[in-house]
């Protein structure tokens, strides 16, 4: 009975929570920090390398394997091991504008590169999802590559790949916790301190429900337009 | 400017294009004067569509050469994109941009490559679209049309590029029979108001009664050409007589 008193207490006590809300609070906005100039880098170069990876001809080759080796090793690489590459790397390469950056700064390259590879992906495949006719008729019309692909062919792949985009912004959103790793006082690494400092766990709780807080809504918002999809198509087939 | 010195504004000659080990397209030869209408008929896959796409550099011309109005398409230094805008092109499957509202399909291309500006696309387009009467549906996107009304935005959009050459390849055979009259009415205005276009089509009785001139394909090359009366009525080669017999034959049991 007193072993299960001591367990309840050591989730459950009121006073730290308290005590612990604030303290990761602290630490989790540098994680929406993160999050949101990740995402935002993310979406503007994914798309870039996708499309570096879509140009045609002979000439464009060595943009497109630069793209592939791009991805191939970014998605390759654990994420974990990206931010030592990054976090620990970077300053010891003593090269000023990129070796005496914050480590929030080392975190937030960390996450862009290696969603980025990612988000490339899914970019590509939205890209490629559209009818070749669509290019056809734009083309036919004399729009030039960039055009067809800038009006005709973008705009329908992004609508396309807005859900599993967003699925991989969960990921990432979660992501900016391992992080920690290099030292960045995100809500992970608050949680623990203070975990450590009390020798209870509410604070890890608290980091738990703060990253669902933010990344349950994404999620339903993903299913939504998931279902609108569906339910567009379904009344167009009729 | 008249610079076709030989009466072609279109020249075809000796085209062959391949597709891996599969000849296409088999030495073609083609002359179309200005102001005329010549109508391509044949089987499935006798080369049809890829005698249009070739004439608009979507496909690659692999022997020959191809001039449209005094300007030779197969040389390697062609600006291709100014080439197309004076070449239009419908499709069979339509192909309007469905993210796009009816006015904005038909308003992009002047704007983004004649630079036509916004007022002036806008009130051209509404122009094109008030003479096929689909004016109220300017707003709307395409998939809140039937296959009829998209098919005629696809040749306005066409239109709004004011091509000197108009190219249909098979656009009716997607649609259902009552919708096809409207598209055809709009074709044969076109037709009328002197406009060169070359088309694909299954629909012989349309072919007769617009085209200057229609040829037979078969396997990739012009086997028989010649004014409608004569390719209809009478037919030299027994190929054409056999094509024009198993069409004729589809139509009274449809």
């Amino acid at each position: 009975m007193h072993a299960l008193h001591q367990t309840l207490h050591a989730f459950f006590n009121p006073h730290s929570y308290t005590l612990a809300i604030p303290d990761v609070w602290a630490g989790f906005q540098i994680n929406l920090k993160m999050m949101v100039i990740a995402e935002a880098l993310v979406l503007v170069l994914a798309l870039a390398i996708a499309l570096v990876r879509g140009l045609p001809g002979p000439a464009a080759k060595p943009l497109r394997a630069l793209a592939i080796a791009y991805t191939d090793f970014f998605r390759g690489t654990p994420i974990i091991v990206v931010s030592f590459l990054i976090g620990f790397g970077f300053p010891g390469l003593q090269l000023g504008f990129i070796s005496n950056r914050s480590v929030m700064t080392y975190g937030v390259i960390t996450l862009t590169l290696v969603y980025t590879a990612y988000v490339t992906e899914v970019y590509r495949a939205g890209i490629e999802s559209v009818h070749a006719s669509q290019r056809a008729a734009a083309r036919s019309l004399g729009l030039s590559y960039a055009q067809a692909m800038r009006y005709v062919v973008v705009p329908q792949a992004v609508r396309r790949v807005i859900p599993p985009l967003l699925n991989d912004f969960i990921g990432l959103q979660k992501d900016t916790a391992i992080v920690s790793v290099i030292g960045v006082s995100e809500a992970a690494l608050s949680a623990q301190q203070f975990s450590n400092r009390n020798g209870d766990f509410p604070s890890y709780v608290v980091a738990a429900v703060f990253f669902i807080l933010i990344t349950i809504p994404l999620a339903r918002f993903t299913d939504y337009l998931v279902i609108e999809r569906e339910r567009k198509e379904r009344a167009q087939a009729f | 400017m008249s610079t076709n010195g030989n009466g072609g504004f279109v020249q075809i000659h000796g085209v062959c294009k391949w597709f891996g080990e599969l000849q296409v397209l088999d030495k073609v030869d083609l002359e179309v004067p200005e102001h005329n209408v010549v109508c391509l008929i044949g089987a499935s896959g006798s080369g049809k569509s890829t005698l249009l796409r070739c004439l608009n550099l979507l496909e690659r011309v692999e022997e020959g050469e191809i001039t449209v109005d005094g300007q030779r398409l197969t040389h390697e230094k062609v600006d291709v994109n100014a080439l197309r805008r004076k070449i239009g092109i419908v499709f069979q499957a339509y192909n309007l941009f469905p993210h796009m509202t009816v006015l904005q399909n038909v308003m992009l291309a002047p704007r983004k490559t004649l630079g036509v500006s916004r007022d002036e696309a806008e009130s051209r387009a509404h122009a094109l679209l008030r003479r096929i009467g689909l004016e109220q549906k300017a707003n709307e996107y395409p998939d809140r049309l039937s296959g009829g009304q998209q098919q005629r935005v696809a040749i306005v959009r066409a239109l709004a590029m004011e091509p000197k050459l108009m190219l249909l390849d098979e656009i009716t055979s997607a649609l259902d029979p009552q919708l096809v009259a409207d598209v055809l009415d709009l074709v044969r205005e076109l037709a009328e108001s002197g406009m060169t276009m070359i088309l694909a089509t299954h629909e012989m009785g349309f072919a007769r009664e617009v085209a200057d001139k229609v040829c037979f394909l078969d396997a990739g090359s012009i086997l028989e050409e010649g004014p409608p009366d004569q390719i209809f009525r009478d037919p030299r080669e027994p190929r054409t007589r056999q094509f024009l017999a198993r069409v004729l034959e589809a139509e009274k049991l449809a």
